[in-house]
C-alpha cells in the first residue's frame, strides 16, 4: 500500500517536472521581454500556439509525402521555430514598437488585441476543433528498461529545456549580444549612449523568446497529442504565472517558478480534483501577486518620482 | 507622390507577409482524409492587400509623427466635440435622440429591438468598465467575472427562492459590489499590468467554478426558465415582455449616463482622473489611493451586476459560456474604440461593435478578428479613441486679453 503511494507521488512529481519544463520555455519569453521593455507580452502564448501549428502542418504534409520520422520531427522544428521567430519579430514591428513612448496602459491593450487577432487568425484560416497532434519524439529503444518511470517523451521534454536552459545562460552571460540585452535591461538610454542599438536588442529579444515558445509548444503537442487555436491562452498564462512566480525579469526564476507551478497542478489535480486544474494555477497567481509581487528571485525596486 | 523606394518598400513587406502567412494561410490538412489543401489564391490575397495597407501605414505614421510636433496633448475638435459643448445644440439632439429611442419599438420589428436591447447592454457594461478603466486607469480584464456575478445571482435567487427581478436587482448590484471590494482589496496596491492579469485569472476562476461546481450552478448546461421582469403582476406576452424589457434598458442606460456624467466630475471623479495621471503626486495631494481605487473598482463592478441580471433575465437562460474572456475583451474593445473616459464615444463604440456583425452577417466570423485588430489600430494611432474625453479646462477669450 506503501508503495504505491509513493509510485503515485513519483509519478506526480515526474508528470509536475514535465509540466514545469515546458511552462519553463514558454515563461522564459516574457520574462525576457518583461525585463528589457517591461512590456507583459500578451500575445506570447498566441506565437507558441502558431509555432505548434506550423508544426502540425509541416508534419502532416511530409507525412503524406512519406518521409521517415527523424526527418519529419527536425523538419517540422525547425519550421515551427523560423516561423515563431518570424512572428515574434513582426509582432513587435506592428504592436509594441510604435508605442514605445505612449502612456502604460497602451502597449498592454494592444497586446491584448494582437492576442485575440492572432486567435482568430488561425481560427479562421485552419479550424476550430482540436487537431491531432502526431507523435514527433520517437521512443528510444535503449530507454525501454526504465519506460515504466518516465517514457521518452518525458525524458526528451526534461532534457531539451535543461539544454536550452544552459544554452541561454552561455548567450546571456557570456556574448555580445547578452551583455547587450543585460544592458538595455539596465537602462536604455545608457546603452543607448554607449553606442548599443536598442531596436535590434529588442527584435532579438522577441526572437529568442519565441524561438523559445515554439520548442515548447512543438514538445507539448506532440507529449499531449492535440492542440487547437486557444491553447496559447491558458498556456500563456501559465506561463506568465511562471515568470510572476519567480519573479518577473529574472531568467533562473522563471525556471524555478515554472517548476513550482507544474508540480502544484499536478500534485493538486493528483490528490484533490482534476476538475479544477487551472483554478489552481489561477489561484496561485492571484496570491503570489497580493503576497509577493516581486516573485521568489526578482527583487522590488524602489519607484523613482 | 509614390517613390520608387516606397514602392520597393512595400513589396518587401507584402514578399514578407506572404512568407510570413504560407502555412497557416495557403496550407489546410485534412488529417482524417489524408488529403493537402493548397489555397494559393490566399497567398495572393495577403500579397495585394498588405501590399497597399503598408502605404496606409506609413501614411498614417507619418501623419502622426507631424501631429506630434506642434502641441502634446491637444487633438483636433470633431464636430461631435464641438456639440458637447454647447449646450443649446446638445440638449436639441439628445431630445431628438431619445424621441427616437422612445418609438424605435413601434418603428422596427421585435427582433431589431431586441437587437438594440442587446446594444443597449453593451452600452451599460462599456460605461460601467469605463469607470474602472477610462476614469481610474485601472485595466481590469476580468469585468466579465462581475456581469455573471449580477447574471447568476438573479437566476439562482429566482430559481431557488422565487425572488422577482425587481427586489433581485438591487441585491445583484450589491453582490457583484461586494466581490469588487473583495478582488480589490488585495489586488488595487499592484501595478497596472499585474492588476490586469490578476483581474484576468480571477474572471476564469469565477467562470472555471461556474462550469464545475454542479450542485451550486448548474455547471455547463447552465440555468433555464429564468423569469421575465415584471410589471405589477401585469401577464405579458412574450412581444410585449420584450419592449416592456427595451424600455427599461433604456432608462437604467439613462439613468448610467446621467450617473457617470454626474461622477466624472463629483469629487471622487476627479480623483479618478487624478489617480490615473499620477499616483505618487495624487498621494501627496491627499488623496486616499485604496479607498479611491476600490471606489472605482466597486462603482464599474455595480453597473456589471445589473447588466447581468437583465441579461439573465432578457435571455431566461444563462450558463457560463456567455461569460468568457472574449467577453471582457468585447467590452473593453468598446471602451477602447470609444475613448477612454468618454461617454458618448463608449455608446457610439457599444453600436458600432454590437449592431455591425448583427446585420452584416458575412461580416460576423471576421468579428473578433477585426476587434483585436481594432485594439491594436486604435492604440498605434489614436489612442485617444473615436471621440476622446474633453477635459474640462479654462480658456482665455482673445477679446479679454486684448482689454
Amino acid at each position: 500500500m506503501k508503495i504505491k503511494k509513493m509510485e503515485y507521488f513519483f509519478e506526480l512529481f515526474l508528470g509536475g517536472l514535465t509540466r514545469g519544463s515546458i511552462y519553463a520555455l514558454i515563461a522564459l519569453g516574457y520574462t525576457m521581454v518583461y525585463g528589457i521593455i517591461e512590456l507583459i507580452n500578451f500575445a506570447h502564448g498566441e506565437i507558441y500556439m502558431i509555432g505548434s501549428f506550423t508544426a502540425l502542418i509541416v508534419a502532416s504534409v511530409l507525412t503524406l509525402k512519406g518521409f521517415n520520422q527523424i526527418s519529419i520531427l527536425i523538419l517540422a522544428s525547425l519550421a515551427a521555430i523560423i516561423y515563431s521567430g518570424a512572428y515574434g519579430y513582426t509582432l513587435e514591428k506592428i504592436a509594441y514598437k510604435p508605442l514605445r513612448h505612449a502612456q502604460r496602459l497602451s502597449p498592454l491593450i494592444s497586446a491584448i488585441g494582437m492576442s485575440i487577432f492572432l486567435q482568430n487568425y488561425v481560427l479562421l484560416a485552419q479550424t476550430s476543433d482540436f487537431l491531432p497532434f502526431p507523435n514527433l519524439i520517437p521512443e528510444f529503444e535503449f530507454w525501454e528498461p526504465y519506460s515504466h518511470i518516465i517514457g521518452s517523451p518525458q525524458l526528451v521534454i526534461i532534457l531539451v529545456t535543461i539544454i536550452i536552459m544552459v544554452l541561454l545562460t552561455i548567450l546571456i552571460k557570456y556574448t555580445k549580444i547578452g551583455k547587450a540585452m543585460r544592458a538595455t535591461a539596465q537602462d536604455k538610454n545608457m546603452a543607448m549612449l554607449v553606442g548599443v542599438n536598442i531596436n535590434h536588442v529588442i527584435s532579438i529579444t522577441f526572437i529568442i523568446g519565441s524561438v523559445l515558445a515554439a520548442v515548447g509548444g512543438v514538445l507539448i503537442a506532440s507529449h499531449i497529442g492535440m492542440i487547437n487555436f486557444y491553447i496559447g491562452f491558458i498556456a500563456g498564462i501559465k506561463a506568465f504565472t511562471a515568470a510572476v512566480l519567480g519573479g518577473i525579469g529574472s531568467i533562473p526564476g522563471a525556471v524555478i517558478g515554472a517548476l513550482i507551478l507544474g508540480w502544484t497542478e499536478s500534485f493538486a489535480t493528483g490528490y484533490v480534483s482534476s476538475d479544477y486544474e487551472d483554478v489552481f494555477a489561477f489561484a496561485l497567481l492571484v496570491f503570489i501577486l497580493i503576497f509577493k509581487p516581486a516573485g521568489i528571485l526578482g527583487h522590488s525596486d524602489a519607484q523613482k518620482v | 507622390m509614390i517613390t520608387i523606394q516606397e514602392i520597393k518598400k512595400s513589396l518587401i513587406v507584402s514578399v514578407w507577409f506572404m512568407l510570413l502567412t504560407f502555412p497557416i494561410m495557403v496550407i489546410r490538412v485534412n488529417t482524417v482524409e489524408k488529403i493537402v489543401e493548397w489555397r494559393w489564391e490566399n497567398m495572393f490575397f495577403i500579397g495585394i492587400s498588405v501590399f497597399f495597407l503598408s502605404f496606409l501605414w506609413r501614411y498614417l505614421m507619418k501623419r502622426k509623427e507631424l501631429e506630434k510636433k506642434p502641441d502634446i496633448g491637444t487633438w483636433e475638435i470633431s464636430i461631435l466635440q464641438e456639440i458637447v459643448k454647447k449646450p443649446k445644440i446638445l440638449i436639441c439632439c439628445s431630445c431628438c435622440l431619445v424621441l427616437f429611442a422612445l418609438l424605435l419599438p413601434f418603428i422596427f420589428s421585435f427582433y431589431q429591438t431586441n437587437i438594440i436591447t442587446n446594444a443597449l447592454i453593451y452600452v451599460m457594461l462599456g460605461l460601467g468598465l469605463n469607470i474602472v478603466v477610462g476614469l481610474a486607469g485601472l485595466l481590469d480584464l476580468g469585468y466579465v467575472a462581475f456581469y455573471a456575478v449580477g447574471a447568476y445571482s438573479y437566476a439562482l435567487l429566482n430559481h431557488h427562492f422565487g425572488l422577482g427581478f425587481w427586489s433581485v436587482l438591487p441585491v445583484a448590484a450589491f453582490l457583484s459590489a461586494f466581490f469588487g471590494i473583495l478582488l480589490g482589496f488585495p489586488v488595487l496596491r499592484l501595478r497596472g499590468d499585474y492588476l490586469a492579469i490578476v483581474t484576468l485569472g480571477f474572471g476564469e476562476i469565477i467562470r472555471l467554478i461556474l462550469e464545475n461546481w454542479n450542485e451550486f450552478s448548474f455547471g455547463p448546461s447552465g440555468i433555464a426558465n429564468i423569469k421575465r421582469p415584471g410589471l405589477f403582476g401585469i401577464q405579458m406576452s412574450l412581444e410585449t415582455s420584450i419592449i416592456y424589457i427595451y424600455y427599461l434598458m433604456l432608462l437604467i442606460v439613462i439613468f448610467t449616463i446621467f450617473v457617470v456624467n454626474r461622477l466624472q466630475n463629483s469629487r471622487v471623479g476627479r480623483a479618478w482622473i487624478a489617480l490615473r495621471e499620477d499616483e505618487i503626486a495624487c498621494q501627496a495631494m491627499g488623496i486616499d489611493k485604496t479607498k479611491t481605487k476600490l471606489t472605482a473598482f466597486a462603482l464599474g463592478a455595480t453597473w456589471a451586476g445589473m447588466a447581468g441580471a437583465i441579461f439573465a433575465a432578457k435571455t431566461t437562460f444563462i450558463n457560463p459560456a456567455s461569460f468568457t474572456f472574449l467577453e471582457s475583451a468585447m467590452i473593453l474593445s468598446i471602451v477602447v474604440l470609444g475613448g477612454m473616459g468618454s461617454i458618448i464615444g463608449v455608446i457610439i463604440a457599444s453600436f458600432i461593435l454590437i449592431l455591425t456583425p448583427e446585420y452584416l452577417r458575412a461580416f460576423s466570423d471576421y468579428r473578433m478578428l477585426i476587434f483585436g485588430a481594432t485594439m491594436v489600430i486604435m492604440m498605434v494611432f489614436r489612442p485617444q479613441g473615436i471621440i476622446p474625453n474633453v477635459r474640462r479646462t479654462y480658456k482665455f477669450s482673445k477679446s479679454r486679453i486684448e482689454n
